[in-house]
């Protein structure tokens, strides 16, 4: 029987790696996202995880030994978060490129400086472009299941990725809600043991890993990343369906609320997701057609599933805690990519907010609703907005 | 006619057909690694195949693997340039949940070691993992075209230490990493030289057998980097060791007091207490050593910096608590 209770996301994430069994977790503390590693010693300690721990002595050698691990054949697990993940970063790009299904929980804050622990997405929006599979979860049951999921995405042959699953600081990482932790039984079926066929590091059939690729071979080894890439989106809907058969919960790549007839229509990610959900209830009371989409996988970035959601708006207004610099947030690159050379499209406001834990509160969303209803009726408006800065101080 | 037994395992990891500069001391230094590392799996384990490398960036990576070929008849990993003992620690982290038995065998070069790899290094040693680190130490970054490394001995020319009106080339002395491997106090510590084969090859196995971590500095020459003749690898190295550049030394435990020194030939007197080495006089002076390679040519225009090298190599055998007369050439 599944167990209800009611715990932080840090242990929900935790539980995910107990439930998955990793052989080797390999961690080094960083604000918001100590808890992990201190749950997973705990249940080491205890004896209800038999692993390796390997209590490291930096972000740096904790990814590099899960890559060593992950080469030797073995699940592994790490967690971070911000800085930690930015000293990770060399060796990101690393583990996409060997094909190493190593899973990181990271639990999502803003990098320095100045220095500030609480949350946005810019720690793994910048590791976009890594190869990483990126999942973001709304809420702390979410960054359970989404764990799980990574796991079975990426040992699948036919993905071989490394994947991150992103929670909020703070308003998940040390936020209690209920939690519902599933059967061992049930998910030692649905992840079974992982036996790497690529990938082994075994005195009895010796290969070389990690090697040096002249011009005439790299491409094609970053193709092959790309192509794994491509390959995820499949697997992502088979998996995500196989989780709701097994455990009853559904995920979609992009989760809508109240779209059918929105004129404009809310995208965001991870915990802002349920504050945008309330928001729309709100201005639907008054008579406002609006509705909000959840993006809960970014990469591999779901283009078909953005081309459906545009077909419903006339305006899509893109939450993002996450600056890329001249362009505003990478969601805003991300859609306007895919919705170029679309013949009918709606129009795209991009809004930057929430930076380093700045509450996102319903005044903030009137000033975004504003601007979206002034790109609804035609008037001018710019294309990014930042949202809820103090402009007395700037 | 009596066959005699090799004095080392014929058996090899290291295949010929890799890339390395011809002469290069360090691609010698590997070979006999693995098969000193073979010898002792199997006498530890009865399997003389129960072994894995975790290798750093550097000249020994670039020349060994390259896709589609692999010089490596053991499984190998390469990951980046300063994580050859953290890849270590997960592999054998990896190996001891899967049962296998075994030994790890992390390699780097002097930059993977000393400098941009020492934070993985410590970690490694601290957490005693069950690894032997071999930091192959040809004295400078060879892989990025010789750039001074903290292990570049005080004088030599590399391409960031050049000389010049107001340059002696590399100006601080040498880092001893073997030191700090010991001060975490691991089983087993030293340094090796391919001037010395076979008591390279002992240390080997006997860092191999070892439960728990052990650190290997050898001494290997590197013609392109050194600029010194291809044929002279092995002499150029043990001149080093003769004239007192190079110590060999064993320590267990990071026991500092029972550091164990050993004569470097060449007709150096030795004066021992106790078993104890605490003085040397060496007979070769150090340009016997200098001369050979064209890194240190211009210190024989200014010869106070190499009685100043003369001084911080004393220096360094203090630390070993051994006394030290180096010579001086006859003029
Ligand atoms: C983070 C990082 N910085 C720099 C480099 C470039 N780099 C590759 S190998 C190397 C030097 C290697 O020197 P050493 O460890 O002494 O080995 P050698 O080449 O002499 O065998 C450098 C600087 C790198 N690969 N990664
Ligand atoms: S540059 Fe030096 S260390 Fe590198 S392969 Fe050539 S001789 Fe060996």
């Amino acid at each position: 029987m599944p167990i209800r209770t009611v715990m932080k996301a840090n242990e929900a994430a935790a539980w995910a790696a107990k439930l998955a069994k990793p052989k080797v977790i390999a961690a080094f503390p960083i604000t918001p996202s100590t808890l992990v590693p201190e749950k997973i010693s705990e249940f080491v300690a205890n004896g209800e995880l038999d692993a390796e721990f390997i209590k490291v002595e930096s972000e740096h050698s904790a990814i590099s030994a899960c890559v060593g691990a992950s080469a030797a054949g073995v699940r592994t697990f790490t967690a971070t978060a911000s800085q930690g993940l930015a000293l990770m970063h060399e060796i990101l790009f690393i583990a996409a490129g060997m094909r190493l299904p190593i899973v990181i929980a990271v639990g999502n804050r803003a990098l320095s400086a100045p220095i500030n622990i609480w949350n946005d997405w810019q720690d793994t929006i910048s590791e976009r472009d890594t190869g990483w599979l990126q999942f973001y979860a709304e809420n702390n049951q979410e960054a359970l299941d989404l764990i799980l999921i990574a796991y079975k995405v990426a040992e699948d042959e036919r993905v071989l990725l490394p994947a991150m699953v992103g929670f909020d600081a703070f308003i998940l990482t040390h936020t209690v809600e209920p939690v519902e932790i599933p059967d061992q039984e049930l998910v030692d079926e649905f992840l079974g043991e992982y036996e790497p066929k690529h990938a082994y590091l075994d005195p009895k059939r010796p290969i070389t890993q990690g090697t040096l690729a002249f011009p005439a071979h790299y491409m094609e080894a970053r193709y092959k990343v790309w192509e794994a890439n491509e390959n995820a989106r499949k697997v992502i809907d088979e998996v995500f369906a196989e989780f709701e058969k097994k455990f009853g919960r559904k995920y979609q790549k992009i989760e809508e609320y109240r779209t059918d007839d929105a004129e404009i229509i809310f995208v965001t990610m991870g915990s802002l997701a349920g504050t945008v959900k309330e928001y729309v209830d709100h201005l639907r009371e008054k008579g406002i057609k609006v509705g909000a989409a959840k993006m809960t996988v970014y990469r591999p970035f779901p283009i078909e599933e953005v081309r459906e959601l545009a077909k419903k708006a006339k305006v899509l207004a893109l939450l993002e805690k996450n600056v890329t610099f001249s362009v505003g947030g990478a969601l805003f690159q991300d859609f306007s990519r895919t919705l170029v050379n679309e013949k009918e499209k709606p129009v795209i406001v991009d809004f930057i907010l929430g930076l380093g834990g700045r509450d996102v509160t319903f005044k903030d969303l009137d000033e975004a609703l504003a601007i979206a209803q002034k790109a609804l009726n035609g008037e001018e408006f710019d294309e990014v907005n930042w949202i809820g800065l103090r402009k007395e101080i700037l | 006619m009596a066959v005699r037994k090799p004095p080392v395992t014929t058996r090899e990891y290291w295949a010929p057909g890799h890339a390395a500069c011809a002469g290069c001391g360090c691609a010698t230094a590997l070979r006999l690694a693995t098969k000193a590392f073979s010898e002792a799996m199997e006498e530890k384990y009865g399997d003389p195949d129960a072994f894995a490398i975790a290798q750093a960036t550097g000249c020994m990576e670039v020349v060994s693997a390259v896709f589609p070929y692999t010089a490596w008849k053991a499984p190998w990993v390469h990951v980046a340039f300063e994580n050859a003992a953290a890849v270590a620690s997960g592999v054998e982290a990896a190996w001891k949940k899967l049962g296998r038995k075994g030994k790890i065998l992390a390699i780097g070069g002097d930059g993977g070691t000393a400098d941009i790899g020492m934070q993985a290094l410590s970690g490694m040693l601290e957490r005693w993992h069950n690894v032997v680190y071999l930091m192959y130490d040809n004295e400078a970054y060879m892989n990025t075209g010789i750039q001074r490394s903290s292990s570049t001995p005080y004088g030599a020319w590399t391409t960031t230490s050049p000389p010049g009106k107001y340059s002696i080339g590399e100006d601080k002395p040498k880092k001893w990493v073997a030191l700090i491997a010991a001060a975490h106090q691991i089983p087993y510590v030293a340094t090796a030289s391919i001037g010395n084969p076979f008591d390279f090859v002992r240390k080997m196995k006997k860092a191999a057998k070892v439960d728990g971590p052990a650190f290997v500095q050898v001494h290997c020459t590197c013609p392109t980097g050194w600029k010194s003749p291809l044929e002279k690898g092995v002499e150029i190295a043990r001149l080093a060791i003769e004239t007192g550049v190079w110590p060999l030394f064993e320590i267990e435990n990071g026991d500092f007091h029972n550091i164990k020194i050993q004569s470097p030939g060449g007709g150096a007197k030795v004066k021992r207490e106790g078993g104890r080495v605490v003085a040397i006089e060496f007979k070769k002076p150090i340009e016997e050593y200098l001369k050979l390679q064209g890194r240190f040519k211009h210190l024989f225009k200014q010869p106070e910096a190499i009685d100043q090298l003369r001084e911080q190599i004393k220096a360094m055998w203090k630390v070993l608590g051994v006394e030290v007369t180096l010579p001086k050439p006859e003029e």
